[in-house]
């Protein structure tokens, strides 16, 4: 199953994204209770939306970004049935990346 | 997998920022294999290294965007009072500036200030929601890139419970 | 009725009164009507169904922050795992879906629920173990990961149905239901809290930094997705969580109390709708 879910609803020329990504965004501060030591920085990095070809939105994103990260964002030029493009890399080199349909 | 070649000095450079991050003296051989072993792993193409390892607002401003910035009441920065929990702040920034390129949120009691950095291309709004960390109490800024200018509205959120592991 | 309310308070309040030491006859009946009408009384401005969303209903700060967080929120990943949970084949070709009525969907609201013949309290959880062991498979643990994940599914199937608990005219039944109350209403650990202290006498009051949630609907939220977890939680994860907060011995996860409590919990909810999976702070 994919790391990342996505809804984009279209409304008028204007398409309302949300995405929500199953990611630990390991900050590197939190100490592994079991061990004591600290569990490493693991997060994404980049995480970019591309739609018709053009990428519409870009997140760069640090260790102080939520678990489970969540982002929203809106651009005009979509409608309904258009294709959006996800796609996201982390500091570990690890990467994921979905296409789903506008609503 | 994304793979990347990966030049000595980089990795050498990644060692010291792995060491750095941990900042823990007297680490194991585990610990070392396993800093190598993420050293190895070069950073994202396009990954704004510098500004995120910058601890207050102008330095993380200059590594960014390489300009300071100026107060604007056009910028709407919600973002509660007092957190729920550190560890997931619901924060969103909205502008009306004209010819916005990009929004950043910076939390300068957080041990990096930099938390996120956005690229706003032609026909996307000037809006994000995220969810943020906060190791503490902090005046949470958010900077928006108008027109090639910067511009930033802030807010302090009370944070109770901290987001780093606390 | 307000007899009923007075003992209730006379526990929280720490005098030697037993409950029901005339050992009336147990009246689930009326106790649902002086705990529902306890909580309306105390809170006369929230709807009824608010309550199942628990510390969110009784803050207005909070309430906002939920709110962003349930535009999207965290605990899908874990619906989507329990489905698949749910259907994925035992070694002997069944699965899950097949030792729960219509496949495991839409039932939630209905448990826990008395087995006669079992002579007790089958809780969600209880049942998905029992369902593994008798085909063989390995139990899950009851607090988190897979259990936690199963239960997710089944509430989000039943996302919206009214809580639906009987306490049937059979001895076996009301004991349990009974002790079940008994153990909401008394104290426990160095800190000497009764369940019923936080959730009945204090709802909607900050502990430390937490805004404390009211006992009513407690259940229909459940399984719940902490922010201070950074993960999902059964009623097994926070009923064991609850007693160490307040320093007493937890029992093991679905001990009798254990189920004993969800299932009287769970049944002065009734007709409240199931919220969970849910956030919580």
């Amino acid at each position: 199953m994919s790391t990342i879910r996505v809804r984009a609803v279209s409304s008028g020329d204007t398409t309302v994204v949300q995405s929500l990504i199953q990611h630990p965004m390991d900050s590197g501060f939190v100490k592994n209770k079991k061990t004591g030591k600290l569990i490493p920085p693991h997060h994404i990095e980049v995480l970019e939306f591309v739609h018709g070809g053009k990428t519409v939105f870009t997140a760069l994103w640090g260790p102080a970004v939520s678990k489970n990260p969540y982002v929203k964002f809106a651009f005009k030029g979509a409608k309904k049935g258009d294709e959006i493009k996800v796609s996201w890399v982390d500091n570990e080199g690890q990467s994921d990346t979905l296409t789903a349909k506008i609503g | 997998m994304i793979q990347s070649p990966d030049a000595p000095d980089r990795a050498r450079r990644m060692i010291l920022k792995g060491a750095a991050v941990c900042g823990v003296a007297g680490l194991g051989l585990a610990d070392m294999t396993l800093l190598i072993g993420q050293a190895l792993a070069a950073d994202a193409k396009g990954w704004p290294a510098e500004a995120f390892k910058q601890k207050n607002e102008a330095d993380v401003l200059k590594a960014l965007y390489g300009k300071t910035a100026t107060a604007s009441d056009k910028i709407a920065l919600d973002a509660p009072e007092i957190a729920e929990n550190g560890a997931v702040v619901p924060i969103a920034v909205k502008s009306s500036l004209p010819k916005v390129t990009a929004i950043a949120i910076l939390i300068p009691h957080n041990p990096y200030t930099l938390t996120a950095a956005y690229k706003i291309p032609e026909g996307t709004e000037a809006m994000v929601a995220n969810r943020l960390k906060m190791a503490k109490t902090s005046k949470v800024i958010a900077v928006v890139e108008s027109d090639g200018k910067l511009y930033t509205a802030s807010k302090t959120v009370k944070v109770t419970v901290g987001g780093c592991g606390g | 009725m307000l007899r009923k309310i007075f003992i209730a308070l006379a526990i929280i309040v720490g005098t030697a009164q037993p409950l029901l030491a005339d050992n009336a006859k147990v009246d689930p009946k009326a106790d649902f009507k002086a705990f529902r009408e306890y909580f309306l009384n105390k809170f006369p401005n929230l709807k009824p169904n608010d309550f199942v969303n628990g510390p969110y209903s009784m803050d207005v700060g909070l309430r906002k922050q939920w709110l962003a967080i349930e535009e999207f929120p965290p605990y899908q990943f874990a619906i989507d795992r329990g489905k698949t949970l749910m259907n994925k084949k035992f070694k002997n070709g069944k699965s899950l879906a097949d030792c729960f009525p219509n496949k495991g969907v839409g039932i939630r609201q209905n448990y826990p629920y008395f087995d006669k013949k079992q002579g007790k309290v089958v809780t969600l959880e209880l049942a998905v173990n029992q369902c593994l062991e008798k085909n063989g498979e390995k139990p899950f643990k009851y607090t988190k990961a897979k259990m936690a994940a199963v239960f997710a599914y089944m509430s989000d199937t039943s996302r919206g149905k009214p809580m639906n608990i009987k306490v049937p005219n059979d001895p076996g039944a009301l004991a349990a239901y009974k002790k079940g109350e008994e153990y909401f209403y008394t104290r426990r650990g160095q800190f000497n809290f009764a369940c019923a202290s936080c959730h009945v006498q204090l709802p909607g009051k900050h502990l430390r930094t937490e805004v404390l949630a009211p006992a009513l609907g407690i259940m229909n939220a459940m399984p719940i997705y902490r922010s201070k977890w950074g993960g999902l939680g059964t009623v097994s994860r926070r009923l064991t969580s609850c007693n160490k907060q307040v320093r007493a011995a937890p029992l093991k996860p679905q001990d009798e109390l254990y189920r004993d409590v969800e299932y009287y919990l769970s049944y002065m909810g009734n007709g409240l709708p199931i919220s969970g999976p849910s956030s919580r702070p």
